[in-house]
């Protein structure tokens, strides 16, 4: 057998633990990367935005011991969700917005942000916090069906302005109303009061998180008919491209078979 | 008497888990949230420096409040305990100390081949659990830490982290002796790194020694007593966690505690 130089050997047991370990990090990553992402997780009130605070929770749970209510829980094996962090389900315990929140102070690591719930006047607003967004499903809605129901909307804490009611003309009998629940999503805290409520079998009316729920129009498009909004736009500039097209007049161009003439759809139809 | 350490330990162990479950149940403010940061009497932080280390790698901004906690314990652990977090503080030990314990009863090492491994796979795990905490913008080793799953789970509910300790107790007890703790553990290996010169030592003295080797069969981190029945000398080593299980099994008084006097090197070897 070949003698292997002291070197050698250093060199080799060295590329062998590094590979060993290089092993067992590709392993640990993707036991991680499956184990760490729960989109549909709902976190205690001022929780960061979950990115950061995956990486801020120290997992100690005292927010969970400051909730009076037992919303709060702590993740553990077989909850499916990123383990040791607080979250809370909805429809079993919802979060009751205590006016003094006590979950929040308490957090040493700044993965509750105290200040997205305080507000000008340096106190302490449950109102500001916002843990999700209430949606409704029309289809299971009892209230959509003409039946009379409003336990979301009673069981609001911000009444008649997180959830409103939509009044609108019943067709099938003529003379009742449809009293239908709205969210309106810039004031729901995602405190899911509404959820946990909801006298359907399964809840038709639903918290869940707002990067989820929520819908992002873009930047490009402006609302002209809103004084603030046009100001975005205020020192915009029309730009003007002349094509081949565009020297003609509108009308030509689309009645003009020129077009077709270069095949650019296909056999010429 | 005998095992008053052991006892020693295990009041502790339990007293601190005892005071965080008090804590989370009927409010008692003496040590409120879990082993990766408390509160100590409603007011002093305490935060695990491995954790604390994970969220700064991941990109987490630290607070006041985590940040004197975790010098505060590297302080108490690195200046005066050592690695006593393990075998005073730590739940897994207990399970561990069961694990080995039915080990050497049943005689499993005699009829096992011995699986290598190397002391070094926890140095690598820190490396690894860094690296993935910088990479993924999370902390990596506290997402699947079973030393948190077990005492978070005793403190605030189990689910099925309970599975994680069996793992450990079934690796500990069948693949390989002290596994878990003297092998892979790397907060036992952040630990060994950050006690190694602490004040307080396990001392060694020969002359009383009858060599029966009783304190190396017990010793979960065998190497760092190389020097019994050798030369008188205080174990350096980081590794050692400050036990007593050598003092409690030597009917010879060869090994006490001592306080580290750095004027007086120990440069047998």
């Amino acid at each position: 057998m070949q003698k292997i130089s002291g070197r050698r050997k250093f060199i080799l047991s060295m590329a062998r633990a590094v590979g060993l370990a290089s092993m067992g990090g590709l392993v640990w990553y993707s036991v991680l990367e499956e184990s760490s992402h729960a989109s549909l997780i709902l976190r205690p009130p001022a929780a960061l935005a979950e990115e950061d605070f995956l990486k801020t929770c120290i997992k100690c749970g005292l927010c969970v011991s400051a909730c009076p209510f037992d919303t709060l829980k702590l993740a553990s094996l077989g909850d499916k969700k990123p383990i040791g962090t607080p979250f809370f389900d909805a429809r079993d315990i919802p979060c009751y917005m205590c006016e003094d929140i006590p979950c929040v102070p308490v957090c040493p690591s700044g993965a509750l942000d105290e200040k997205s719930v305080t507000n000008s006047e340096g106190n302490l607003d449950i109102d500001m916090s916002k843990m999700g967004v209430a949606i409704v499903d029309p289809y299971a809605c009892i209230a959509f069906w003409g039946i009379q129901c409003d336990a979301c909307y009673r069981a609001c804490p911000l009444l008649d302005k997180a959830i409103v009611l939509e009044y609108e003309k019943n067709p099938r009998t003529g003379k009742h109303a449809y009293l239908k629940p709205v969210v309106v999503p810039d004031v729901c805290t995602g405190c899911g009061l509404c959820e946990h409520a909801c006298i359907t079998e399964k809840a038709s009316i639903i918290v869940l998180p707002r990067e989820v729920a929520m819908g992002k129009a873009g930047d490009h498009y402006v609302k002209g008919w809103d004084e603030k909004d046009q100001l975005r736009v205020k020192d915009a500039k029309a730009q003007t491209y002349t094509t081949e097209i565009s020297k003609k007049s509108a009308l030509d161009g689309l009645n003009d078979n020129s077009l077709f003439e270069d095949d650019l759809l296909g056999d010429g139809f | 008497m005998k095992l008053k350490y052991l006892l020693a330990r295990r009041v502790t162990q339990v007293t601190v888990l005892v005071l965080y479950i008090l804590a989370h149940v009927i409010g008692l403010g003496v040590l409120e949230g879990n082993l990766s940061s408390s509160l100590l009497f409603g007011m002093i932080p305490l935060s695990d420096p491995f954790a604390v280390l994970q969220m700064f790698v991941a990109g987490s901004i630290i607070t006041f409040d985590i940040a004197l906690g975790a010098a505060i314990i590297a302080i108490l652990y690195g200046v005066i305990g050592g690695r006593m977090f393990c075998s005073w503080v730590c739940p897994i030990n207990m399970v561990t100390d069961l694990a080995n314990w039915l080990r050497r009863k049943l005689g499993i090492s005699q009829v096992q081949k011995r699986v290598y491994m190397s002391r070094s796979i926890r140095y690598w795990v820190i490396i690894i659990s860094l690296v993935l905490s910088f990479v993924m913008g999370l902390t990596a080793f506290e997402l699947v830490s079973p030393i948190s799953m077990l005492h978070r789970g005793i403190v605030f509910g189990m689910g099925f982290g309970f599975s994680a300790v069996l793992i450990i107790f079934f690796f500990d007890l069948l693949v390989h002796e002290n596994g878990w703790c003297g092998y892979v553990c790397p907060l036992g290996g952040f630990y060994s790194v950050l006690g190694k010169f602490s004040l307080i030592r396990v001392k060694h003295n020969v002359d009383n020694c009858t060599e029966c080797m009783d304190c190396k069969t017990v010793c979960p981190e065998k190497e760092v007593l190389h020097m019994v029945s050798k030369f008188s000398a205080t174990v350096t080593m980081g590794e050692c966690t400050n036990c007593a299980r050598c003092i409690e099994v030597c009917n010879d008084d060869a090994l006490n505690f001592s306080i580290r006097k750095f004027a007086e090197k120990n440069n047998h070897h």
